[in-house]
C-alpha cells in the first residue's frame, strides 16, 4: 500500500472515532491540542486502526506518539 | 437440564457516606472536569462492610420478591473483597439473614455477579428451589486514596436477585457466556494487603472487546438478535467503555441502565446496582430481553441474556 492511500484510510479512521473533520487531520495535527482527543479516544483510535489495517500495536508502543505523523508512522512501519 | 429459572426478586445497599469528584479535588491533583469526561463518575459511596452491604440488599430483595429467609435454599455471595482469608463472607451474611442453607462465596473479579448468575442457574437446572445471589464489595478498602488514577474509580456497594426454579417450558435465564484471558493478571491485579493496580488504557481496550464479543456469544446462544434486547445491564466501570461497546453492538446508549455516575466501580455489586435502579424507575416490562455483561481482572468476563418476567 502507497503512503498516501495508507494515510486516506487512517485519516477515515480518525475522522470516524474522535469526529473531527478531515482537514483536521494533518501530518502534525496533536491529539491533545488540535483533535482533542484524551488518552481513551487515542485506545480507541488504535482499535479502529488494528481493525482496519489488520495490524496489532502494544500499550508500549504508544509511548510518546502525540502526534498524527507519529501514530501514522508506527501504523506504516506495521504495514509496510 | 430439568428445570428453568427466572428473577423474582431484587435489592441493593450502599453506604451513607457520599464522595463527590471535587471532595477528591480538594487533595489530589485532578478536577471534576477530567474525572467526568474519563468515567462518566461524579460521586461514589463509601462505608459499611462486604457483609453488611449484602444483608442489607438481601433484605430487600426478599422483601420484593415476598419471602421468608427460610424460603432460601442456597446463598452465593460474589465478592473480590471477603472480610476474612476463611469463613467465606457468605457465612456471615447466611447467618444474619436468618437462612438454614449452604453458602460460598465466588470470586471471578467485577464479572463475578454474572458468574454467580450462571452458577445458580446451573444449580437450579437440577432440582435447587430458590437462590439468593449477591454482589457486594468494598473497593475502598483496596484502593490506594493517595493515587488518582485510582481513587476516583472504585467504591462499596452490594445488589441481590432472588432465583427461582421454573419448568423448562417457562426458562426465563436464555443464555450465557464465561471467559478469561489469564495471560492478562498484569494489567489489573491486587495483592494480598496491598492496592489495587491498573494499567487504565490497556484494561479499557481488554474490557470493550471482551463486552462486545461476550455479549455476542452470549445472545448467539439464547437466539437473540441485539435489536431485540430491550435493555443492557453492564458492568459500571466507566461510561466510555460501556459507550464503546454498546455502540460496537449496535444498541443504543439509551437501552443501557446506568448508575456509576453516583456509585462509581462496585465491582460485584454494580450490575444489581444497575439491575434494581432500572427495575424502580419502571425501565423492564414483562417479556423485555435482558443483557448483563460483566468484565474484570483476570482478565475475566461474562454475559447473560434472560427474559424479565413480572
Amino acid at each position: 500500500m502507497d503512503d498516501a492511500k495508507a494515510f486516506e484510510q487512517f485519516k477515515e479512521c480518525a475522522v470516524k472515532v474522535l469526529g473531527v473533520s478531515p482537514d483536521k487531520v494533518v501530518m502534525e495535527a496533536n491529539f491533545a491540542e488540535d483533535l482533542d482527543a484524551d488518552s481513551l479516544d487515542i485506545v480507541e483510535l488504535v482499535m479502529e486502526l488494528e481493525d482496519s489495517f489488520s495490524i496489532k500495536v502494544e500499550e508500549s508502543e504508544l509511548e510518546g506518539v502525540d502526534t498524527v505523523g507519529g501514530a501514522f508512522n508506527l501504523v506504516k512501519g506495521k504495514i509496510a | 437440564m430439568f428445570y428453568g429459572s427466572k428473577i423474582v426478586g431484587w435489592g441493593s445497599a450502599l453506604p451513607d457516606t457520599v464522595v463527590t469528584n471535587a471532595d477528591f479535588e480538594a487533595r489530589l491533583e485532578t478536577n471534576d472536569a477530567w474525572i467526568t469526561e474519563r468515567t462518566g463518575i461524579k460521586e461514589r459511596r463509601f462505608g459499611g462492610t462486604t457483609s453488611s452491604l449484602a444483608i442489607e440488599a438481601s433484605q430487600k430483595a426478599l422483601a420484593n420478591a415476598g419471602l421468608e429467609p427460610k424460603d432460601i435454599d442456597l446463598l452465593i455471595l460474589s465478592t473480590t473483597t471477603p472480610e476474612q482469608t476463611i469463613p467465606a463472607t457468605s457465612a456471615t451474611v447466611q447467618a444474619e439473614l436468618g437462612l438454614n442453607c449452604g453458602a460460598f462465596d465466588v470470586n471471578a473479579a467485577c464479572a463475578g455477579f454474572v458468574y454467580a448468575m450462571v452458577l445458580a442457574n446451573s444449580m437450579i437446572a437440577t432440582g435447587v428451589k430458590r437462590i439468593l445471589v449477591v454482589g457486594s464489595d468494598t473497593l475502598s478498602r483496596i484502593t490506594d486514596q493517595e493515587d488518582r488514577s485510582t481513587a476516583v474509580l472504585f467504591a462499596d456497594g452490594a445488589g441481590a436477585v432472588i432465583m427461582e426454579r421454573t419448568e423448562l417450558q417457562d426458562n426465563a435465564f436464555l443464555g450465557w457466556d464465561l471467559g478469561v484471558d489469564g495471560s492478562l493478571v498484569p494489567i489489573l491485579y491486587c495483592d494480598h494487603g496491598g492496592y489495587m493496580k491498573m494499567e487504565g488504557r490497556e484494561v479499557y481496550k481488554k474490557a470493550v472487546l471482551a463486552m462486545v464479543a461476550s455479549s455476542k456469544q452470549a445472545l448467539e446462544r439464547a437466539g437473540i438478535a441485539a435489536s431485540d434486547v430491550s435493555l443492557v445491564v453492564p458492568h459500571q466501570a466507566n461510561l466510555r467503555i460501556i459507550e464503546a461497546a454498546t455502540n460496537r453492538l449496535g444498541i443504543p446508549i439509551e437501552k443501557t441502565a446506568i448508575v456509576l455516575d453516583k456509585t462509581g466501580n462496585t465491582s460485584s455489586g454494580s450490575i444489581p446496582l444497575a439491575l434494581v435502579a432500572a427495575a424502580e424507575m419502571g425501565r423492564l416490562q414483562n417479556g423485555d430481553h435482558v443483557l448483563f455483561c460483566g468484565f474484570g481482572a483476570g482478565m475475566t468476563w461474562a454475559a447473560a441474556v434472560i427474559r424479565w418476567v413480572v
